[in-house]
């Protein structure tokens, strides 16, 4: 009997710790009780991540994890490799941060007898993401895409008024076209090859390339399924979704929402391009310049509506839009370096946008609760750590030395020398976009530190708030000075994918 | 054209998806928007079931005392991913209904641009 | 005159269509907080400010689906051909379910076996779905205080005091033989969803709609002498909890080539299938309270 690699286990015990978590909350009656078991729940996922990614990451090796006796044409499976196990990692430190920071706002926001079920669908959520990423299996993919769906409408909604259900209905529509789309493209992919898994899919899609069969098919098929994913991840068109949901929900829903539930769709059309299409297929095709050019106008009409707000929430929903864009510039960039640009900004963007709803949300509840400008003048005084944590964010939206940010736009500059062709307008968008990001952040970030003369009565801000946004603030200047042990594990990610 | 007279029931899915897609975008009652997709969904279902089936050949249901053989029975996966696909679009039905009547009771209306706008007034 | 009345009627019957009024009663709804008249003035306004716009929008509608439509016939007919025996989808996949399918997972119904073991995470998926969109409903529409006006409890009161006076005795008679066949039927189709066609969802759905034409006719109350919303919660959970359990236990011991204590049975005998009956079980439960817990959220906003 061989002994059993616990290492290889991590990947199927995180997906199933969280959804047995969320299975069993809504017999919790309290919601606290539910949040402290949600959070432990998540700290262990996020710390068996790490020995994940510490394993591999020596190994230099990703591997297959067989789900029940069969193997792999016939059962489902799992995959990790460094860049699964990265992303593991941080969207479980980006979740629990987000949680702790902004407790008391799900404590103030929904309604007591209904906490428990925000927090089932908070573990959901995190187990359908930890499923997109690590998952080897395209209709796995498709069943926990509409896990996902839900789970996020649902957080959405939760605060339960008027205007969050309507723009709940909104994101639900475009999410459900999105996932239709996916659906009859997976269809259409398993009429053509007869799998369902990714490598056996990928062996079948190369043979079928050579022989030059079913081209036509393929090339629809390609497009649906990317086009799907893209839908769903609020790519340039599709984006005003954000800009309704972020203002009505909850500040830890939008924090998710914006850092994680967007980026698990990303990587999802990551994995499409290496282990299901083949990235010279999908070169070919010319999708990765559909993509740069989407990605571009998403950048540049995403930061001039922000620019155009005057309610902060809105204005950092549009915000998302155009760093959305930043990563599928990269995407389009269609080449290595451009891909590990990427991802590194999905991270920088998971752990700067997160940080930036709980800090809007926190600069509001010492306002009364208004979400215009104006009316935030001052707020950084009352909330301290709030207003440090939102200028950080600014700043490194912006793109400032020494933050997250500017080390995602280096890459991507740099990235442009092996795409020539892109490489003029790419510079000129990155120019332009960086100019309009510094045009909205810092004019916000001045009026939160000016300081006013009347007294409002507020409460003090949690401990645990303050707590959440400096680790926060620390991980935002970590990603900025010590970026070169990151950059080297996505690129053997993505080598190993 | 023959290919599409032997591909007759995808042909007709895939219209049927079209169908479907039209009326979620076109239409703007929320019930009329939801059943466009439950067409969609459907859609998609009748073209995994016309995958799945092959000529002559039964139910994937081995009787007692017989061997089973390739030859014996239609595609099961297909079948195995409608199961699936039923199950997911009934979820998502249920839910969006459950949002649509939350809705009717608080703005009184059916017309997404009519609550959108209200909702929009609502949050100033 | 006729004429007039008759179209009148008309449109109340299309209005009743789309939803927009209930039978035999004009549309009347008290709002708490927003001023209706003045929002209804602002989005007629917007209406025809954006008609035009809307125009626009119809065509690119209509143009991209029509353009969708000849794109996907397109594909088909490149497709492999309908009913085909040697179609790329009948693999060696395939090959190994049918014919390896009943010694490796003990179950006869090959599609079963296939969903319940060899792809089971799948399935696994799509139960926390079912559970996942059960919560939100529960979310959405169990009576808090966002979602429930005075009016609407009075009306309720009412109707409550109606239900009690009125007596259908065929309806009631005729639904209580019903209900516990159609328990019955959908009992067999669980238990014998490994040897022939069925199984936990169908079963589960058939057991639901017995629940639902008894509380229908007998109303809410007597359903909920043993029915509640905790025993509702308990047993979704519950089931799902044995669902994760054994799961896991069996990717566990499948993943890590560890020896598994569950016998598979002889096949076609009904205690047969390894995990496939008590999985088949559970399933069968979650469905059914879910069919019911979504009738009674819609109808009354409590189970």
């Amino acid at each position: 009997m061989e002994s059993v690699n616990y290492i290889h286990n991590i990947p199927f015990i995180s997906i199933f710790l969280t959804m047995f978590g969320g299975i069993i909350t809504p017999l919790l009656s309290k919601g606290k009780l539910a949040q402290k078991i949600n959070f432990i729940i998540v700290c262990i996922v996020g710390i068996l991540s790490a020995v994940l990614l510490v394993s591999v990451w020596k190994n230099e090796q990703s591997f297959t994890f067989m789900m029940g006796h069969f193997p792999a044409p016939w059962g489902n499976e799992l995959r990790a490799g460094p860049l699964e196990a990265l992303m593991a990692l941080t969207f479980s430190f980006v979740m629990a941060n987000t949680l702790l920071g902004g407790a008391k706002f799900v404590q103030k926001d929904i309604l007591p007898e209904k906490q428990n079920l925000y927090f089932v669908m908070i573990n959901l959520l995190f187990g359908s993401m930890l499923a997109l990423i690590y998952t080897n299996d395209i209709f796995t993919a498709y069943v926990f895409l509409e896990i996902n769906t839900i789970a996020s409408c649902a957080i959405i909604m939760a605060k339960g008024t008027g205007e969050s259900i309507a723009a709940t209905l909104h994101y639900l529509i475009i999410c459900l076209l999105g996932s239709g789309l996916f659906l009859i493209g997976i269809s259409l992919l398993y009429s053509i090859t007869g799998h369902l898994l990714m490598p056996n899919i990928q062996q079948s899609i190369i043979q079928l390339t050579k022989t030059g069969e079913y081209a036509f098919p393929f090339a629809v098929v390609i497009g649906m399924i990317i086009i799907g994913i893209s839908i769903k991840s609020a790519v340039f068109p599709f984006h005003f979704m954000l800009a309704s949901a972020h203002p009505a929900a909850t500040p830890p829903s939008s924090s998710i929402l914006s850092g994680l539930v967007l980026k698990s769709f990303i990587i999802l059309n990551i994995k499409m391009f290496y282990c299901v299409f083949t990235i010279d297929l999908i070169r070919s095709l010319r999708i990765t310049n559909v993509l740069f050019l989407f990605g571009l106008i998403g950048m540049v009409v995403g930061s001039v509506s922000a620019l155009k707000e005057t309610r902060i929430k809105h204005m950092l929903a549009y915000s998302s839009a155009a760093q959305i864009g930043y990563i599928y510039m990269g995407l389009g960039l269609g080449n290595h370096a451009g891909m590990v640009a990427a991802c590194f900004h999905i991270l920088a963007h998971a752990a700067t946008k997160a940080m930036l709803f709980i800090c809007a949300g926190g600069l509001m509840s010492v306002s009364q609760g208004s979400d215009s400008i104006h009316d935030l003048r001052g707020a950084a005084h009352r909330n301290l750590m709030a207003g440090i944590g939102f200028t950080v964010g600014g700043l490194s939206m912006v793109g400032v030395p020494l933050t997250a940010g500017f080390v995602s736009k280096l890459y991507f500059a740099s990235a442009t020398i092996y795409s020539p062709q892109k490489m003029v307008i790419t510079l000129l968008t990155l120019a332009v976009s960086m100019i309009l990001n510094a045009m909205y952040f810092i004019p916000s970030a001045i009026a939160i530190w000016t300081p006013v003369e009347k007294k409002e009565e507020y409460t003090k801000p949690s401990r645990k708030m303050e707590i959440g946004i400096g680790i926060f603030i620390v991980t935002n200047f970590f990603l900025g000075i010590c970026y070169k042990p990151i950059i080297d594990m996505i690129e053997l990610g993505i080598r190993l994918l | 054209m023959t290919n599409l007279m032997t591909n007759h029931y995808e042909a007709a899915a895939v219209i049927l998806f079209g169908i479907g897609f039209m009326n979620l975008l076109l239409s703007r009652n929320l019930i009329k928007k939801f059943i466009g997709l439950n067409i969609m969904d459907t859609a998609v279902y009748l073209f995994l079931a016309a995958k799945g089936f092959i000529e002559g050949r039964a139910a994937p249901i081995v009787m007692e005392g017989t061997t089973a053989t390739v030859e014996k029975f239609i595609n099961p996966v297909p079948s195995g991913l409608v199961l699936t696909g039923i199950v997911v679009s009934v979820s998502v039905t249920a839910f969006s209904l459950a949002l649509v009547q939350r809705l009717y009771k608080h703005y009184g209306s059916l017309d997404l641009d009519e609550i959108m706008q209200k909702a929009k007034k609502e949050g100033h | 005159m006729n004429k007039q009345n008759k179209k009148s009627k008309w449109q109340h019957f299309v209005d009743w269509v789309n939803g927009e009024e209930a039978i035999g009663m004009p549309k009347k709804i008290s709002f708490k907080k927003i001023d209706f008249e003045k929002l209804q003035e602002d989005f007629e306004k917007y209406i025809w400010s954006g008609r035009k716009k809307a125009i626009f929008y119809m065509v690119m509608c209509v143009f991209v689906c029509l353009t969708f439509i000849g794109i996907l016939l397109h594909t088909v007919t490149a497709l492999p051909y309908f009913g085909g025996s040697n179609n790329p989808a009948s693999n060696e996949v395939v090959q190994r379910y049918i014919e390896n399918g009943v010694e490796e997972t003990g179950a006869t119904n090959i599609v079963a076996g296939m969903i319940l073991d060899y792809r089971a995470f799948d399935t696994f998926g799509e139960s926390n779905v079912l559970f996942l969109a059960v919560i939100c409903v529960i979310m959405l529409l169990k009576k808090d205080k966002y979602n429930t006006t005075e009016q609407e409890q009075r009306e309720e009161k009412e109707d409550e005091m109606f239900e009690k006076e009125d007596s259908n005795t065929i309806l009631k008679r005729i639904a209580n033989l019903l209900a516990p066949l159609l328990f019955l039927f959908g009992i067999y189709v669980v238990l014998n969803g490994h040897i022939s066609p069925g199984g936990g969802f169908s079963g589960g759905a058939i057991i639901g709609a017995g629940f639902v034409l008894y509380a229908s006719v007998n109303g809410q109350q007597k359903m909920q002498r043993f029915f509640t919303y905790k025993i509702f919660v308990r047993i979704n959970v519950i089931c799902l909890l044995t669902y994760c359990i054994l799961k896991g236990y069996s990717f566990f011991t499948g993943a890590n080539h560890l020896p598994n204590i569950i016998p598979k049975g002889t096949a076609g005998a009904l205690l047969s299938g390894g995990l496939i009956l008590p999985l088949n079980i559970c399933v069968g439960m979650i469905v059914a309270c879910t069919i019911y817990g979504f009738y009674a959220l819609f109808t009354k906003g409590e189970i």
